[in-house]
């Protein structure tokens, strides 16, 4: 997985709240399209016109913001269905970091699955940051996971483990299966206590 | 000792390892597995060149691309027959008993987990979707993955989770006439939003609750998603037990008698504290319908449209300020893991027998299982929705989600026993309201959105 540790890109402001990610990527897309194409189908229903154009007033479709690595997002982003095909639309798009003041609970774990740091603070702070990203001399951010820091001066709290997760790009299901023996003491106590389970 | 909730017992029964700072690797005691999401994790293995660990803790159904049109063997496009073909020999494979189109055990994954005795009280169950928190409903702890996630649990039969806090709804009084469960669940969403559950595991407790069956109470756990929660649970009871005994994969024999002794144990002690408490009274309640883009946007049926949401009621084509009930609708969806259960079936059949669906409506009856499907025609509930001019369809999620192709058409309106109204969900530019099945028929047969109250029987 792709190492995490400081980004420094352009911030696009997209406070929408209770964005659901049947909207981020809708289901058909979730059925055959490969997972490094979905990102020209992400936000498709805001993104693009009915008749397929881009729609200009979509933030990211905004020249300014075209290449945009870091999204600040209102709350609630990514409610909804369980589809990590949400997080690899977003990825896509070259988005590598979300700030919203809450997530959906799903979506939040699936985006540490792929390399993608969403940073949780509050709605003022977040409203602030976003200001800051759409006034016209508006810098690049710099986010830094090593010191939870979003331009040195904003600081930011992550779980332990996910920050770890990130910082070094660990790989989830390499480091449980190094727990092995554990899992196999676990089901040879339990079969013991709740026989019912094993079939 | 101290007093402990039943998420706490439960979750402390199932930690292999403390990984830190609230971290904990929990063992996974069922696993369901779906074509949509579950092949995606068997080829993300294959692609790893590992193996599953405990073919034998998971079971498969085919139910997010099959179609649901009468008859219907396969999926509605070449690509899904291609994707249920994977999935069915990939799991044949692996050795995961999966209960395929036609057969006895085939159903929305959270319909046919509990029918099947799959689900069972202090399990941990997850599966690649976000409405596993249904089979909270048994006292299971139970909770939706993304591809990752799923793919950890076939290689390692585990997950890492970070322990939420713990949230206790209670649903005291008596419901009054033509009050559901989807009332309920629906009444405590509009009062503390779709973000009010988020980091917290939520038991409902209360008189309400305890007098729902066990089709009801899946229908509670269900919409926990929509709370914010990944986990809802209720705590087993007799009814449990009396609903279990005897299904396919519940325990039999000597292994039922201690099984039950375990459960038993289960429920929330006396004086057990959670994080935060909420209250419904549910004497007070109306028949709930949403108006908007978000499980949140609901009011009862005799109240009139806010304003504070413009961009919803854009998209909803809606006025602020006008009654909800007596605006034209399109389309019926009785179906999904949220109301599709048999009783569902009966409460919608008992608005429509001897009636007829209003001519401008196309509505829809998808049971949520082969057997549910079975069952209900046995009972002759098909031929009261045919008679009614009612489409009467195969088992699967069909246009909850639409992901077989089945969709509401763009502008048209849709009331559905579903549980997601957000833009877009059931199609594009398509409108959805939900609400329960009795309110769903009642809609059909009056053409629009009406109080269910009205109807006599």
């Amino acid at each position: 997985m792709n190492k995490f540790t400081i980004l420094t890109a352009v911030a696009a402001p997209y406070l929408k709240k209770n964005v659901d990610t049947d909207f981020i990527i809708r289901v058909e897309r979730c059925t055959g399209t490969p997972r490094e194409q979905l990102g020209n189908y992400a936000f498709e229903m805001a993104r693009f016109l009915p008749g397929g154009a881009e729609n200009p007033e979509f933030v990211l479709n905004q020249p300014r913001y075209r290449n945009a690595k870091i999204m600040l997002c209102g709350e609630f982003f990514g409610t909804g269905s369980s589809r990590e095909m949400a997080v690899w639309a977003i990825a896509g798009m070259g988005v590598r970091c979300l700030i919203a003041p809450s997530y959906g609970q799903i979506f939040f774990s699936n985006c540490f699955q792929n390399g993608m740091l969403p940073i949780t603070l509050p709605a003022t702070t977040v409203d602030a940051l976003a200001k800051e990203a759409a006034s016209p001399d508006a810098k690049p951010f710099t986010v830094d996971l090593e010191q939870q820091t979003i331009n040195g001066t904003v600081r930011f709290e992550i779980a332990p483990r996910h920050r770890k997760m990130l910082l070094e790009g660990l790989d989830e299901i390499g480091l449980t299966l190094a727990l092995e023996p554990k899992i196999a003491a676990f089901q040879a106590a339990d079969r013991a206590r709740r026989p019912w389970i094993y079939p | 000792m101290t007093a402990k909730t039943m998420f706490d017992k439960i979750w402390d029964q199932h930690v292999v390892e403390d990984l830190g700072d609230g971290v904990q690797l929990l063992h996974v005691d069922r696993h369901l597995m779906h074509e949509l999401s579950g092949h995606r994790g068997q080829l993300e293995l294959n692609k790893r060149g590992i193996g599953m660990r405990n073919p034998e803790l998971t079971i498969g159904s085919m139910d997010h691309v099959v179609s649901t049109a009468p008859g219907a063997k396969g999926g509605n496009a070449p690509w899904a027959d291609n994707m249920i073909e994977i999935f069915r020999s990939e799991s044949r494979q692996a050795g995961v008993k999966v209960y395929d189109i036609g057969q006895d055990g085939q159903g929305i994954v959270h319909v046919v987990g509990p029918e099947l005795g799959f689900t069972l009280p202090g399990v941990t169950l997850l599966c690649g979707d976000s409405h596993t928190c249904t089979h909270g409903a048994l006292g299971a702890l139970a909770w939706g993955i993304g591809t990752s996630e799923l793919t950890h649990v076939l290689a390692t039969q585990t997950i890492v989770q970070q322990r939420p806090k713990t949230m206790r709804a209670r649903f005291e009084g008596k419901p009054g006439r033509a009050i559901t469960a989807k009332d309920m669940i629906l009444a405590l969403i509009g009062k503390i939003g779709t973000a009010g559950g988020v980091g917290y595991a939520v038991e409902y407790a209360g008189e309400a609750i305890r007098g729902l069956e066990m089709e009801g109470r899946l229908t509670v756990c269900n919409l926990s998603i929509e709370l914010g929660a990944k986990v809802g649970m209720i705590a087993p009871d007799q009814k449990t037990y009396d609903y279990l005994k005897g299904r396919r994969h519940a325990p039999s024999g000597a292994l039922w008698t201690q099984a039950v002794e375990h459960w038993k144990t289960l429920p929330s002690d006396a004086g057990a504290k959670f994080d935060i408490e909420h209250s419904i009274d549910c004497a007070m309640l109306a028949p709930q319908i949403t108006w908007g883009t978000s499980p949140e946007d609901v009011i009862g049926v005799d109240g009139t449209i806010p304003g504070d949401k413009p961009e919803a009621l854009a998209y909803m084509g809606l006025t602020s300020g006008r009654p909800i009930a007596g605006t034209k609708i399109d389309r019926v969806f009785i179906g999904s893991c949220t109301n599709s259960r048999l009783p569902d079936l009966r409460a919608a059949a008992e608005i429509v027998r001897g009636r007829k669906a209003a001519q401008h409506v196309k509505a829809w009856v998808v049971p949520g299982s082969w057997r549910i499907k079975q069952d209900a025609e046995a009972e002759g509930l098909h031929q009261v929705f045919l008679d009614a001019g009612f489409e009467w369809r195969e088992a699967g999620c069909s246009m909850c989600v639409g992901a077989n192709g089945e969709l509401v058409e763009p502008l048209a309106r849709c009331v559905s026993t579903s549980n997601r109204n957000f833009v877009g969900r059931q199609g594009p530019q398509a409108r959805t309201h939900l609400a329960s099945p009795a309110m769903a028929a009642a809609a059909a047969i009056a053409g629009e959105i009406v109080d269910v109250r009205l109807f006599s029987h």
